[in-house]
């Protein structure tokens, strides 16, 4: 193979050649299809940690993964692992421990947590003041717990166990960080720096304090029975999301690269677009500029149109304020096609997997170009009269789909999208 | 093919102030530091001289919806954009990328020491935890704390409407963010980014973090290079911002130059002895040759074995360069720490102590970078 293919604007076309994924519906590509297909939730009551005195008592917590208790570290580490094997042994690229291509990583801020001080704390007399914390770690006792809170100690192990190449990258643009870590990968891979890309986005942090703090933001779904009822995204009882863990991984190749080895082409990402916001820390700008230019720039960096796309998997996170800013928004972008295209939120089922959710959802709308089938929008029993989208309500439909739309909006201004497509048509 | 890229904003806060003067004036005098010693005793650190944070985040509900850190950078950021000239051009700013290394924001201190304390006698634990949770955390804490709303704030106070990115991972974030950033200019991703960071190390909830691994100094202050009495870091409080920017871009609108960003590196090297010399030389000879009298400025941490294998690096790439280290003049800022240096160095070039600077850090933990600026 000698013609090198590039892009509409000459650049190196960046094909998807491994996916992998885990989520609270199973471990694996097949039994997500599965059961996204079926249209089954993944939400459950929390038995992690008691929730006494809580609001909300139900996530889509991954428990298949550890007989013993775990540090976030542990089981976000854990499902990237697990993801990323999934999605390398599927390209077929490098050795085992040896990926001849650079990291990139989104994942969730870390902080020690309560299991680690109070193991701290227990040798203490007294007040456990931070003072006496540290009189504990100066004898140098609980050295393990450094590098477990340390927050480039997931890539690490990941780069070390994967062997990936250069420094890797841990990110953070919060809800739209796993969408970031593909834009990070398909941005080196179109700067010649790298011909291949592992791009993961996991997120394993439910516990009660994770938990509380976005309880007491008032940003998650309080209707706790049944749990898998709870996220309805566009629905109009809607009232909140509902966390998530998982993990999605995407190995990112030179097209060119991928096609000379003779692997199989699962799809291209074709454009990404991002955008800020300085509206507020936690809300979009009313007239979802942002979101908006973030749709737009991505179809133009893919040199497509709003014309062109056969599917959007939404951010649709289940909150009043999302849906209806990302509806609008949609709506901004392709007008009146809006009513018949079909847009459809993977969190129904998963609930939001947060740090992870545009590493998942990007693996997913790849599987739904591959499968010619739209996982739907579960728990849509009351629909919302001021979003008339059609949100493949129910139950997965049949559909020809090249082109997917996927959007990841996040706290702080953050608005990352992706079109992904199927392998270009022979060239 | 790759596009020169050119630093045309410094914004720099630390103990020994602000700005691009009082700092290369600190570094051309080898002034002496700032250090407290009592405050956090047995840990030394440089604290933040104070910010007139009005001139930075003029709204009051700004600053309250921030923690220390965050307002740090983002005054930092301001200092940036103002020095650029862009801090009143909606449109550059709508242009304007942001990467921000950061990491994470402090925890409530006193209510975790009130939750531990009565963790230990409580019939239910869980319960416990969870009520006192519910009931003592402050709502907006959470905000202040999530690593990429350093980038948020930045957006609103500063009306960057441009997209973010907030790296993590301690000092190598630090280092990724400003070889991506130099990376996509160069590669014509992008014409103009905000790039830096801040760190508050007047909090012991880092200092616990760090002491844990037995990786800060517990003697009183010692440079960087000469602590083998007693290895470890000597945090320090501040905060850098540069803006990076096509040079095209920047002759095109007449912009001030304080320096060409020629390279920018980051390796992370399988730790053993001798792995971050080597990754550090491997760095810094394709750089290509040096100026005789460049100046070196090393993040270096004091940790052991490392900060040595750091200097003979830079004694092996410029023997006759005058080195200095950023610890020695405001301590080790963690993520901030090779954005700081990077800044430092723009500084001295800008005001005519150096013509050419190379620029090294070795992370406490992980993680290798290396950058070279030279006059534009």
């Amino acid at each position: 193979m000698s013609a090198s293919h590039r892009d509409s604007r000459g650049r190196p076309i960046v094909a998807v050649t491994g996916l992998g994924i885990v989520t609270s519906l199973g471990q694996g590509k097949d039994a997500n299809w599965e059961a996204l297909t079926a249209g089954r939730s993944g939400i459950h009551r929390i038995e992690r940690f008691p929730t006494d005195g809580l609001r909300t008592t139900i996530a889509a917590t991954v428990d298949f993964l550890f007989d013993r208790p775990f540090a976030a570290p542990e089981l976000s580490e854990k499902l990237a692992t697990l993801a990323a094997e999934e999605a390398v042994a599927q390209s077929g690229l490098g050795q085992p421990g040896d990926f001849p291509g650079e990291l990139f990583m989104a994942v969730p801020p870390v902080e020690m947590e309560w299991p680690q001080k109070q193991e701290l704390a227990q040798s203490i007399e007294g007040v456990a003041d931070y003072d006496a914390l540290l009189r504990v770690a100066a004898r140098h006792k609980h050295k393990a717990m450094h590098e477990l809170f340390l927050f480039g100690g997931v890539a690490e192990h990941i780069a070390e166990r994967f062997g990936t190449k250069g420094s890797p990258i841990s990110l953070s643009t919060a809800c739209s960080s796993g969408a970031t870590a593909i834009q990070m990968g398909v941005e080196a891979i179109r700067r010649g720096e790298t011909q291949a890309a592992l791009c993961i986005g996991t997120d394993g942090s439910v516990h009660a304090e994770a938990l509380i703090r976005f309880s007491l933001l008032s940003a998650l779904s309080t209707q706790n029975d049944p749990p898998e009822g709870a996220a309805k995204p566009f629905s109009k009882n809607r009232d909140g999301f509902v966390m998530g863990e998982g993990a999605g991984a995407l190995v990112l190749e030179d097209y060119d690269h991928a096609l000379a080895r003779g692997a199989t082409i699962l799809g291209i990402v074709a454009g990404c677009g991002e955008r800020g916001d300085g509206f507020h820390r936690t809300r979009s700008s009313p007239d979802g500029k942002p979101a908006i230019l973030a749709m737009q720039d991505a179809l133009a960096d893919a040199g497509l149109t709003p014309d062109d796309v056969d599917y959007i998997n939404a951010h649709g996170t289940s909150t009043p304020e999302n849906d209806k800013m990302e509806a609008m928004s949609c709506s901004a972008v392709f007008g009146e096609r809006m009513a018949n295209l079909p847009i459809s939120s993977n969190k129904s089922m998963l609930g939001h997997t947060l740090t992870a959710a545009g590493a998942v959802e990007a693996v997913i709308s790849l599987m739904t170009i591959a499968k010619g089938r739209i996982p739907p929008t579960i728990n849509y029993n009351q629909p919302d009269p001021a979003i008339g989208l059609d949100v493949v309500p129910n139950e997965a439909r049949e559909a020809k789909v090249r082109t997917v739309l996927s959007n990841s909006f996040g706290f702080g201004g953050q608005n990352t999208c992706l079109v992904l497509a199927a392998e270009p048509k022979a060239a | 093919m790759a596009r020169d890229v050119v630093i045309t904003g410094i914004g720099l806060a630390s103990s020994l102030g602000e700005g691009i003067e009082t700092h290369a004036q600190a570094l051309a005098d080898n002034a002496a530091p700032v250090v407290d010693t009592e405050r956090f005793a047995p840990y030394p650190l440089h604290p933040l001289k104070a910010l007139e944070l009005d001139r930075q985040i003029p709204k009051k509900s700004d600053q309250r919806q921030m923690e220390p850190w965050q307002r740090l950078g983002v005054y930092a950021a301001g200092l940036a954009l103002d020095g650029a000239g862009l801090k009143q051009d909606a449109e550059a700013k709508s242009q304007l990328q942001v990467i921000v290394a950061a990491g994470g924001g402090e925890r409530d201190h006193a209510v975790d020491a009130a939750i531990l304390t009565g963790l230990r006698d409580a019939n239910r634990p869980g319960a416990f935890l969870n009520e006192r949770l519910m009931s003592d955390l402050r709502p907006t804490l959470f905000l202040a704390q999530l690593s990429n709303l350093l980038a948020g704030n930045i957006a609103i106070v500063h009306g960057v409407t441009g997209a973010s990115r907030t790296l993590m991972g301690e000092e190598q974030a630090g280092v990724d963010a400003v070889r991506t950033a130099h990376a996509r200019i160069a590669a014509g991703q992008a014409d103009i980014i905000l790039v830096g960071g801040a760190y508050n190390a007047e909090r012991r909830d880092m200092l616990l973090l760090f002491e844990l691994g037995g990786y800060l100094r517990t003697a009183g202050f010692a440079p960087v290079f000469t602590r083998s009495d007693a290895p470890g870091m000597i945090t320090g409080s501040a905060g850098a911002f540069l803006v990076l920017e096509a040079a095209e871009r920047a002759a095109a609108r007449g912009a001030r130059v304080h320096a060409r960003l020629s390279h920018a590196g980051a390796h992370r090297s399988r730790r053993q002895p001798g792995s971050v010399a080597r990754a550090l030389d491997d760095m810094l000879a394709g750089f290509g040759p040096l100026a005789p009298d460049a100046l070196a400025v090393s993040a270096a941490t004091g940790c052991a074995g490392i900060t040595e294998e750091e200097a003979a690096a830079i004694a092996k790439a410029a023997p006759d360069a005058r080195r200095v280290a950023t610890g020695d003049l405001v301590g080790h800022a963690v993520e901030a720490a090779f954005p700081v240096s990077i800044a430092l160095a723009a500084a001295a070039l800008s005001t005519g102590v150096a013509n050419e600077a190379i620029v090294t850090g070795a992370a406490h933990w992980r993680g290798e970078g290396a950058a070279r600026l030279v006059k534009a």
